[in-house]
């Protein structure tokens, strides 16, 4: 058997060797242990002896050549060995710790922490300039929470006003636009500066500002300084009114039959599902029918052209702590006027409780106005920037009514308000729209499913 | 091991009279407990933390050593690895660089070097830190220059009650431990402390306050102003949260993540130098675990960038943090 | 005491060791020697990185060896001490494990070769910071006394350039002060890698030095293992007698360089080494037992193919075992997990 003798590696930090003289010549028989080439280094100079007994094979290296440590220098044919065998013949040590180095490299290393993608890297470059507000010229400059907060509800940081330093946006800014919804355009954000809905709603990070009058509290000759909310709700309405063209028209709709309805159902509906059975899911599930056969209803004007919407989510606007919010039905066309009462009823207590997420207030295409809750039997709404149109429900009363026999009878009326953008409709589709609203509603009543 | 039953009363102490107690009952506890060091038998330690430790325990116990600190701290080792308890005391931190080799070359070493043959379970007590015009050699802090060391415990409790529970627990650790006690909280800082034998997990932090808006992370006398300006701040509406870190390494990486993420800022303060201190470590961690929770830059309180604090006032309240400036720095993150 | 006169007429002075006894430090010294050389060899072959010889010191520690107690007495070695090793008990394959870092290391293939543990013989685990360990074993002769342990005693051996180190003066110092049970033994071999005696200290003995702490110092012949035993020997009763620490100073030589990664013709003469040579307490002790009456030639032959078979076979099954697996890297760092940054249930 032949042996391949290498370079070996004398001395730690040695990398190369020369062959100063050989010790034997080819042919030359040489014993486990003899010495048989004297090398050289920079740090020693050593006789080396053999790993075999045999007969030198091959010189391969000549007298003053250096090479690497490792290369082959010599080959000896292996006489059978007197000696206890060894494991000479199979790996070396060195191909043994490269071969063991392959299998285990990686896997039995203890976890190096989790990669974090690039976007995060970014974000750290970021949102750690030390010493700086992290707002820094040419765009807005955002701490790596606001960042993963901004991403997880969907909200763009450049429409959110700081309450930072210098205007800064903080991670509560974007809780607080997430929980006031970013298609609500009516709603704004809460912040910290409305301590209890902030107490509510997610960790208190910000400092209460105590002793300033707030917007719940307001006295003659206060000046009460706007809230991250009031701005925005602020901001919004202006930019509604200045954008969208709004037009206004009105029906009135007779609803004692779908009122008896409701009040045929409400305690055994209210004793299942735990939820109050009020005439607003009868009034979506007709609106979503005439959003139907009215598609151009459900629409955004944009500079590309009219996109009309394929999914019907409907919006509610609801006061919660002296803010609107406007939570949104999603798919509420594909709801029964009792799925449409469940969903509106479970978000309707959690805006009360300040439990709202991004997802209850993303995405909608057409809202509801309770405005009939304070009494109110006429009002004008302002649309949610980006829909066509927004209708009210006004108060139910009582009023004698001329049939259509002449004959007057005492009818529970209703008056339901249309704002609608004049860019995307115009009067005859949005009095189309509002009639056929009419029309289904009246045509509920007792019997029907719900 | 947590807090034992055994608490039925507490004392009021001083730190320095929670470290002399909890040296005495471990004496008392375990004749594999010693005390060596220099004046810690008949001067009964410069601070008196042992006086009359030699009456009672006699002078195998309480060895006053030659005025060597190598070999305090490596005869000591040798004690540890033939089965004894020594507790080695350097009487000043400043004064341990000469026992570097000792504490990191061999006791950090013992028990990987030998792969578990021999073990090294000593205690290395030192007073430390500034604020007491101990000038340059008398103020220093150490910890950053052996928490890089593997192998080696850094606690550094700051109340009466964590004294005595973490120097029991590093009397009973198998390891070598090196227990910081900050002097001027020797005498300035009291509490109660339970009665009867308990230790306190090594590595585990202390919220000393609970807040909202910011967490604070400290140790030692710089602790007890943070906890000042923290409750300062509570008359203007902002609320800290005040973490004791307790144990230098290993740390406590549970509470300092579960605060961060709560207040989403992070303010760090020691008295040893900024620059490769305990809160770059801190920070790295916190950047590498936590970065989408942080809501601002992590700030840290430290220790200026030169070789100590001076012998003239003017020159040791420059370089000591003051509990205003712990004050300013808190309230500028929360309002950030 | 047993006296043998030898051939040459010459009288040989057994310091009461019996024929076994003297055979046995002969043997330990040829396989201190076998071993050295085998390791030089299995570096040359590029088969182990490192190697570092004592050859020159296998009188002194087969002497000092010879004088220790097994089972009472701790050694806290240097790391040219492969002699006192074997002598108080280790074995080839452990040594060979060692210089092949294989998982049969009893230092889990951590530690540079000639660098020892094994708690059960009483070797302790040292570093390879010079002299760093002279006051563990001051600390392990301190515990002894404090558990009045009578009868235990510490060797401290260290070459002579060690003595130059603080922590050298500070060991003796204490274990004077404080009168306990340790020897510090000085292999002199007159060099420090490259650095003479001449350049380490004014003194001409090391053993001078002791004056100064307030305690015995001899200086005994480190190529005769009977003079070491018997110096060794008498030290050791009196730490055991609860007398105190002493210094002894072998002297000797470094026949090699001072480890595979050195090459001693930079700064030694060739001719310092072959006077030296002559000296060589091998062949020396081996024709002393000879001529004694101790041992027959043949004897001595088969002594030595002994030694060579046993460092054959414990060569071959010590470079079969397996290497440290990987993951071992990360075990007793301190006792349990290791983790700098602890994690709790929260």
């Amino acid at each position: 058997m032949a042996t391949t003798i290498t370079m070996p590696q004398l001395g730690e930090t040695v990398t190369e060797g020369t062959v100063a003289q050989w010790l034997k010549k080819i042919g030359d028989s040489v014993e486990k242990y003899e010495a048989f080439v004297e090398v050289s280094t920079d740090k020693v100079n050593a006789e080396v002896p053999s790993p075999v007994t045999g007969v030198i094979r091959e010189l391969i290296v000549k007298e003053g050549e250096t090479v690497a440590t490792g290369a082959p220098i010599a080959i000896i044919d292996e006489v059978s060995a007197s000696t206890t065998p060894g494991p000479n013949g199979s790996a070396s040590p060195s191909e043994q710790v490269a071969a063991q180095g392959a299998v285990d490299t990686g896997a039995q290393r203890p976890a190096q922490g989790d990669a974090i993608d690039t976007v995060g890297a970014a974000a750290a470059s970021n949102g750690s300039s030390a010493g700086s507000n992290g707002n820094g010229p040419g765009g807005v400059r955002v701490s790596p929470a606001v960042r993963r907060l901004a991403r997880e509800h969907q909200i763009d940081v450049s429409r959110v006003r700081g309450s930072g330093d210098h205007g800064r946006i903080t991670a509560n800014d974007i809780i607080a636009a997430a929980n006031a919804g970013p298609s609500a355009g009516v709603a704004a954000t809460i912040t910290a500066d409305n301590p209890e809905y902030v107490a509510k709603t997610a960790p208190a990070n910000a400092p209460a500002a105590p002793g300033r009058s707030t917007y719940d509290s307001a006295r003659p000759g206060d000046l009460i300084p706007l809230t991250q909310a009031r701005k925005i709700i602020a901001q919004r309405m202006v930019e509604s009114k200045h954008t969208a063209p709004h037009a206004w028209t009105m029906v009135e709709v007779d609803v004692t039959n779908v009122w008896k309805w409701r009040a045929r159902e409400k305690d055994a509906f209210e004793k299942t599902h735990g939820v109050k059975l009020t005439l607003l899911p009868f009034f979506i599930r007709a609106a979503v029918e005439s959003l139907a056969a009215f598609p151009l209803m459900n629409a955004s004007y944009t500079d590309e052209g009219i996109r009309v919407h394929r999914e019907v989510n409907v919006g509610l606007a609801i006061a919660a702590d002296g803010n609107l919010i406007v939570p949104v039905i999603r798919g509420a066309d594909q709801l029964t006027v009792k799925g449409l009462a469940l969903a509106a009823g479970a978000l309707i207590d959690k805006a009360r409780r300040g439990k709202l997420g991004a997802d209850d207030l993303a995405g909608g295409t057409f809202t509801v106005n309770n405005t009939g809750a304070n009494g109110s039997i006429l009002s004008a709404p302002i649309l949610v920037p980006g829909q066509t149109g927004i209708v009210t429900t006004e108060a139910v009363v009582k009023r004698p009514v001329v049939r259509d026999d002449d004959a007057i009878a005492i009818r529970s009326m209703m008056n339901v308000c249309l704002s609608l953008d004049h860019r995307v409709v115009d009067g005859a589709v949005a009095s189309g729209f509002l009639f056929d609203l009419k029309k289904r509603l009246e045509a509920m009543g007792p019997g029907g499913s719900l | 091991m947590t807090a034992t039953a055994q608490q039925t009363g507490a004392t009021v102490m001083t730190n320095v009279e929670a470290v002399r107690s909890t040296l005495h009952d471990a004496l008392v506890r375990d004749d594999r407990v010693l005390i060596m060091g220099e004046d810690v038998g008949a001067r009964g330690n410069v601070f008196l933390i042992t006086k009359g430790f030699l009456e009672e325990f006699g002078p195998e116990r309480i060895i006053d050593t030659p005025l060597a600190e190598a070999s305090i701290v490596g005869v000591a080792i040798g004690m540890a690895m033939e089965g004894l308890r020594p507790i080695a005391e350097i009487q000043f931190a400043d004064f341990i660089y000469p026992a570097f080799n000792q504490i990191v070359g061999e006791a950090a070493k013992t028990r990987y070097r030998s792969n578990g043959d021999y073990t090294c379970p000593m205690v290395i007590r030192t007073p430390y830190g500034g604020g007491v015009r101990g000038a340059l050699s008398h103020s220093v802090s150490i910890e950053a220059l052996f928490y890089h060391v593997p192998g080696l415990t850094i606690l550094a409790p700051s109340t009466p009650a964590d004294i005595k529970g973490l120097l029991n627990a590093a009397i009973e650790c198998p390891d070598p431990v090196l227990f910081l006690e900050h002097k001027k909280t020797y005498r300035s800082v009291k509490g109660e402390v339970p009665a009867g034998y308990y230790t306190i997990p090594i590595g585990k932090a202390d919220v000393k306050k609970a807040g909202t808006h910011v967490t604070v992370v400290s140790y030692g006398y710089n602790l007890h102003q943070a906890l000042d300006a923290a409750n300062r701040l509570e008359g203007e509406g902002i609320s800290i949260e005040v973490i004791d870190l307790r144990s230098i390494r290993p740390m406590d990486k549970t509470t300092i993540l579960a605060s961060v993420r709560k207040t989403r800022k992070l303010l760090i303060i020691h008295e040893d130098n900024k620059f490769g201190g305990i809160g770059a470590e801190i920070s790295a961690m916190v950047a590498e675990e936590a970065l989408f929770d942080l809501d601002a830059p992590i700030r840290r309180l430290c220790g200026p960038d030169v070789p100590a604090m001076g012998y003239a006032l003017t020159l040791e309240e420059e370089f000591m943090t003051s509990t205003e400036q712990m004050v300013d720095a808190m309230r500028d993150l929360a309002k950030f | 005491m047993a006296k043998t006169t030898t051939a040459q007429g010459q009288v040989l002075d057994r310091a009461g060791l019996s024929g076994e006894q003297l055979v046995a430090m002969l043997r330990n010294m040829l396989l201190q020697r076998q071993l050295d050389n085998r390791g030089f060899q299995l570096n040359r072959q590029g088969k182990i990185p490192f190697a570092l010889g004592s050859e020159g010191h296998e009188a002194v520690q087969a002497g000092a060896a010879m004088a220790f107690a097994r089972g009472r007495d701790v050694l806290v070695p240097y790391y040219r001490d492969l002699g006192l090793a074997l002598g108080v008990g280790m074995t080839p394959f452990e040594i060979l494990s060692s210089l092949f870092a294989r998982d049969t290391d009893r230092n889990g293939g951590r530690q540079f070769p000639n660098h020892y543990t094994n708690k059960d013989l009483g070797v302790a685990s040292i570093s390879s910071i010079i002299a760093g360990h002279c006051t563990h074993a001051v600390g392990i002769a301190a515990a002894f006394k404090y558990r009045r342990e009578s009868g235990r005693a510490v060797i401290s051996p260290t070459g002579e350039g060690a003595t130059s180190q603080g922590e050298w003066h500070e060991s003796v110092n204490y274990a004077a002060v404080h009168e306990l049970p340790i020897v510090f033994l000085v292999e002199n071999n007159e060099w420090a890698i490259s650095t003479p005696q001449s350049m380490q200290m004014r003194v001409a003995n090391v053993a001078d030095k002791a004056a100064g702490y307030g305690i015995p110092g001899v200086v005994c012949d480190g190529f005769s293992p009977i003079a070491t035993y018997r110096a060794m020997n008498e030290a050791l009763e009196r730490a055991r007698a609860g007398r105190g620490p002493s210094i002894v100073e072998a002297k000797c030589y470094r026949y090699l360089s001072h480890s595979t990664d050195d090459d001693d013709r930079t700064y030694r003469s060739r001719d310092d080494i072959e006077a030296h040579r002559k000296l060589d307490p091998v062949p020396r002790f081996e024709a002393a037992l000879i001529d004694a009456g101790v041992l027959d030639a043949a004897g001595a032959k088969a002594l030595r193919q002994d030694v060579l078979r046993e460092t054959n076979e414990a060569t071959d099954a010590a470079e079969a075992q397996a290497y440290p697996t990987p993951q071992s890297l990360y075990t007793n760092v301190v006792a349990g997990d290791y983790r700098p940054w602890q994690e709790f249930d929260s």
